[in-house]
Parts: C-alpha cells; sequence; structure tokens
C-alpha cells in the first residue's frame, strides 16, 4: 500500500475511534510523539519515587511505613508497564534511559521540588497524583492500544494513592496545632507547582495540537487544570486548611472557580534545570544506574554460561 | 499463650529481626541496580514489615501496659531492641545486601517452618503465612548468590568479600534469650540446635554453588539478645524513630 492510503487508513480508524496497534502503520509524527509522551511518563515514575522514598525509613508509625513503602514500589511498577509499551515502538529501554541521563529526555517537574517533612507525603499524594489522575483518566482512551491498557492499571492503583494521601492530610489536619501547621505548610508549597503539572497554558502548549489531532490526548491543558481546582478546592476547605490564592473565587455563571495565574516563569526555570532538587534527582538516577552496571552485567554472563551449559550437556 | 518470662522478648526479637532488616532494605528503594530488582527487593522488604507488625502487634497484647504496636517498634532504645546484629549492618553494595539477606531467608524460613506447629496458635498463624513469603525470598537471593558467584570477576570479588564481612555475625542469629528453654519445653518455640542444623543444610550448597568460601578462622560476634548492639543501631533507630520522637503523643 501506498504511504497515501496508509495514512488515509490510520485516520480513518482515528475517526471511527480504533486503537492503533504496534503493528500498525503509523505516522512517523505519531511514533515520534508517543515515545516522547510515554518516556517522559515512564521516567517520570521512577524519578517520582525518589521524593517519596525520601520519607520510608522515617515514616512516623508501621501502618504509614506499609503504606508508604507499597506505594514507591507502585510507582515503580508503573514505571515498568510503560517502558514496555514505549519499547513497542521500538526503542529499547537502554535508550530511554540513557536520554533520561543526559538529560535529552523529561519527567514531571513537580519532582523536582523537595519533600521537607512528612505533611508533603500527603501532599504528594492528595494533589500530585490527584493532578496525575485528571491527566491519565483521559489517557486511558487514548489512541495507542499498549498505552491505553497500561493506564487502565495505572489509574486503578493512582486513585487508591490518592485517597492515602488524602487520608495522611485528614490526620494532620484534625491532628495537634503542630500537624495542622505542618499541613497548611504543605498544601501551601505544593498548591501552585501542581496547577502546572497540566502544563503551559494552551494558546502556548507547543504539542498538544498534534496530540488533540491524533487522539493521544482528548482534552486541553486548561481544561484539565480547572476540574482539577473544581475538584480540590471543595477537599482543602473540608480539611479547614486554605488554598493559597487570592483571587480563587467561585463563579456562579461558569459554574466552576476562577484561579490565580500559575507562576510561569518559575515552571520554566525548573522545566529547564534550575528547580530546588533537579541536579540531585537526576543524580541519584544516575547513580543507581552506574552503580547496577555490575549487577546487571553479572546476570548477563551467568545467563549466557549457563545457556552455553544446557547446550554442551 | 505462653507465661513464660522469655515470651516477650522471644516475640520481640522476631519483630525486632524484621523491622530493622526490612529498614535497610527499603533504602534501596527507588535506587536498586535495575528496576524489576528494585519492585523485587522492595517486595521483601514489605512482606518482612508485614511480619514485623504483626508480631509487635501481639506482643503489645501479651505485655498488657497499654503500649501500641507503634510504641514498640519507635519508643524502645538501642539496648532494649532484640535484633540480631547482620539485620543491622549498613545496606553495603548489592552483594552484601544479597548475602546480608539471603542468610537470614534461609534462617527464617526454617525457622517459621519449625514454629508453624507452635502451640501458641496465633504465632503458627503468623509463621505459616511468612514461611510462605519466605519460601520466595530465599528463592530469589539464592539465584542472586550464583549469579554473582558464577557470574563475572568483579560479582564473584564482591561477594566473597560480603561473605568475608559478613560470616562471623551469622552465629549470633540462633543465640534466644534467656529462659528460652521453658518455650522450647511447652513447644511454643522451635528448639535452635536443629533449626541450626537445617539452615547449614540449606546454606552450604548455596555457598558451593556460588564458588566463595567460608572465611577461616571465623570468630562470631554475639550479644544481640542481650541488647549488646553494633555502633551503627544507634543512628538507624534515630532516623526511623525521629517523628515519634519529635512529635510525642501525635498520631499520624
Amino acid at each position: 500500500m501506498e504511504t497515501v492510503s496508509l495514512e488515509a487508513n490510520f485516520d480513518a480508524k482515528l475517526t471511527r475511534n480504533e486503537m492503533i496497534e504496534p503493528k500498525d502503520w503509523m505516522p512517523d509524527n505519531y511514533r515520534k510523539h508517543l515515545i516522547r509522551q510515554i518516556s517522559q511518563h515512564a521516567h517520570s515514575e521512577i524519578v517520582g519515587m525518589l521524593p517519596e522514598g525520601n520519607w520510608i525509613t522515617r515514616a512516623p508509625s508501621l501502618r504509614a511505613k506499609i503504606v508508604l513503602l507499597a506505594k514507591v514500589q507502585d510507582e515503580g511498577g508503573h514505571g515498568l508497564y510503560l517502558y514496555t509499551a514505549a519499547e513497542t515502538l521500538q526503542i529499547s529501554r537502554e535508550e530511554l534511559l540513557d536520554q533520561l541521563h543526559t538529560g535529552k529526555a523529561k519527567y514531571s517537574s513537580i519532582f523536582n521540588y523537595p519533600t521537607l517533612t512528612w505533611a508533603d507525603i500527603g501532599a504528594v499524594g492528595w494533589l500530585v497524583d490527584g493532578a496525575a489522575i485528571m491527566n491519565q483518566v483521559m489517557l486511558q482512551r487514548t489512541s495507542y492500544g499498549p498505552y491505553a491498557r497500561a493506564m487502565v492499571r495505572i489509574c486503578k492503583e493512582e486513585s487508591f494513592h490518592q485517597r492515602q494521601g488524602y487520608e495522611i492530610m485528614c490526620r494532620l489536619a484534625f491532628g495537634s496545632q503542630e500537624q495542622k501547621e505542618m499541613a497548611q505548610d504543605a498544601l501551601n508549597r505544593w498548591w501552585w507547582p501542581s496547577l502546572m503539572m497540566f502544563g503551559p497554558p494552551d494558546a502556548n502548549s507547543p504539542n498538544s495540537a498534534n496530540a488533540i489531532k491524533w487522539k493521544i490526548k482528548r482534552e486541553s491543558n486548561d481544561q484539565l487544570r480547572q476540574r482539577f481546582v473544581n475538584q480540590t478546592v471543595p477537599q482543602a476547605e473540608f480539611l479547614g486548611l486554605s488554598v493559597p490564592d487570592k483571587e480563587l473565587k467561585w463563579n456562579d455563571a461558569k459554574g466552576g472557580y476562577d484561579f490565580g495565574t500559575p507562576d510561569w516563569n518559575e515552571f520554566e526555570n525548573v522545566i529547564h534545570g534550575n528547580g530546588p532538587c533537579n541536579k540531585e534527582r537526576l543524580a541519584a538516577r544516575v547513580e543507581a544506574h552506574d552503580k547496577g552496571r555490575w549487577v546487571r552485567e553479572a546476570a548477563a554472563v551467568f545467563a549466557a554460561k549457563k545457556k552455553g551449559m544446557d547446550k554442551a550437556a | 499463650m505462653s507465661t513464660s518470662p522469655a515470651f516477650l522478648p522471644f516475640l520481640l526479637r522476631i519483630a525486632d529481626t524484621n523491622l530493622i532488616l526490612s529498614q535497610r532494605l527499603s533504602e534501596w528503594t527507588g535506587h536498586g541496580p535495575f528496576l524489576e530488582e528494585d519492585l523485587a527487593l522492595t517486595n521483601i522488604a514489605l512482606d518482612i514489615l508485614g511480619t514485623s507488625r504483626s508480631i509487635y502487634e501481639y506482643a503489645a497484647k501479651i505485655e498488657n501496659k497499654g503500649r501500641s504496636e507503634d510504641d514498640l517498634a519507635f519508643l524502645r532504645n538501642e539496648r532494649q531492641f532484640l535484633n540480631p546484629l547482620i539485620c543491622e549492618l549498613p545496606k553495603g553494595d548489592y552483594a552484601f545486601t544479597i548475602f546480608r539477606q539471603c542468610i537470614v531467608d534461609a534462617f527464617q524460613f526454617h525457622f517459621y517452618n519449625a514454629l508453624t506447629i507452635s502451640t501458641d496458635e496465633t504465632l503458627a498463624g503468623i509463621a505459616a503465612k511468612a514461611v510462605k513469603e519466605t519460601t520466595y525470598h530465599l528463592r530469589h537471593t539464592s539465584s542472586w548468590m550464583e549469579r554473582f558467584g558464577c557470574g563475572t570477576e568483579e560479582s564473584h570479588h564482591r561477594l566473597q568479600n560480603a561473605m568475608n564481612e559478613i560470616w562471623r555475625y551469622t552465629d549470633d542469629l540462633f543465640d534466644m534469650p534467656e529462659g528460652y528453654a521453658d518455650l522450647v519445653k511447652t513447644k511454643v518455640a522451635p528448639e535452635m540446635m536443629s533449626v541450626k542444623e537445617n539452615v547449614q543444610k540449606e546454606l552450604l550448597p548455596i555457598i558451593e554453588r556460588s564458588t566463595i568460601s567460608i572465611p577461616d578462622p571465623s570468630f562470631m560476634q554475639t550479644g544481640s539478645v542481650k541488647g549488646i548492639h553494633t555502633e551503627h543501631l544507634g543512628y538507624l533507630l534515630a532516623e526511623m524513630q525521629y517523628m515519634q520522637r519529635m512529635y510525642p503523643g501525635s498520631r499520624w
């Protein structure tokens, strides 16, 4: 078939809302866009293990420790599904990791902020996972089959994580004065970075147009951000905590909140490597990879020897 | 349920073993040599943390002084912890972590196996669950022992180093608190000599397959049943107990 009819066939599939599968023909740019997006998502999961992992050894109760350890492990599992989904687009995990380690590939900027207190573990679950879910629910219907299916599993676990995060916030908000202050402080620090997670405003989002055309993305950054604010503000009110936005106001006409503008300058800065923890996060990933090299080599050499012995036998 | 004064220290020894080792294992979470192994090691950490919690819960009930599972884990000091020394040693490189884990897995597998027939039903129940989990842990770590021992020159060297560092802490695993004989007599707890024999039968072939050698002569460090630990434990507890110490009486 000629490229024209292949492309027509691809477009027709999208129009019929059918999934694109690994063996199907796809435009080169579609493949590239997916590799970029899925790997960025995978990298976010494994880099995201670091700020939360920061509190595993200090979690304040046995139950909290188990919940957090299981959660961070889930994030690693998500990374694994996503790398596997990306590999169906004919790129190896080694290449993908190399892109992360050399700074060529990005991950979600939110993980460049530090988790300073135990309340941050609550805030990350509640706000960061909450924001992630907004994006991810939409991605369950994304046009690329392996990605959509990975997202179905991931969404189930993420909504669980969000509830666990909110539970931590509840305990703090209804606890001692010190705990309540800790919770408010975490909300103050995580609110704006969470709103930035949806990406720049639609007018200013370079990759969005194609993503929507190809049905990789089905809602715009601003739509998702608005939905997140509408959902989260009442949850903050229930906790008796105040959202750090003076412009926040219910707007009857639109049936949603009006809210202030995130500091897009800060956003750009963090994306370009100047967030509080960019260097530490990347260094931790590179260090783990480098220190693990001899382990991976030993496994490969042993497997080859074993294969040789099996053949000889 | 035993009324022996050795019963509570015995329970705490099992719970502390799992908590302290889990604390060390979880230091790898997010930093493992590759993703699948990161998940696998975290899984072991989670399993044993779960076991420690069940035992602390039971110990709190046995003690009956109004202390909770968290009080036992977070408000005892370095002279009151009863975990074997091997658990508290810093995580080292991946060969060290795997070697230590394999030793403890082999110990726990045979210890729990014997404990499943305890006359104490709660303990027998916890042991039955733990023995299933430990079967997988041991399979995992013993296969890595062989990979390291027979993999590359570097991995062999690292595994042998781990052996040289860790072996002297292995006898300490089998010590039990004063009065333990009462627990054996009433069949609450297993006789440790036979546990030790089984552990040796398990471990020696693994060590042999890994082509590393046991250091000779091998002097043994002990003392954990009396709460005499290495200097490492104090730092571990300082980190683990920080929140409970900083905010006394708070609920999380």
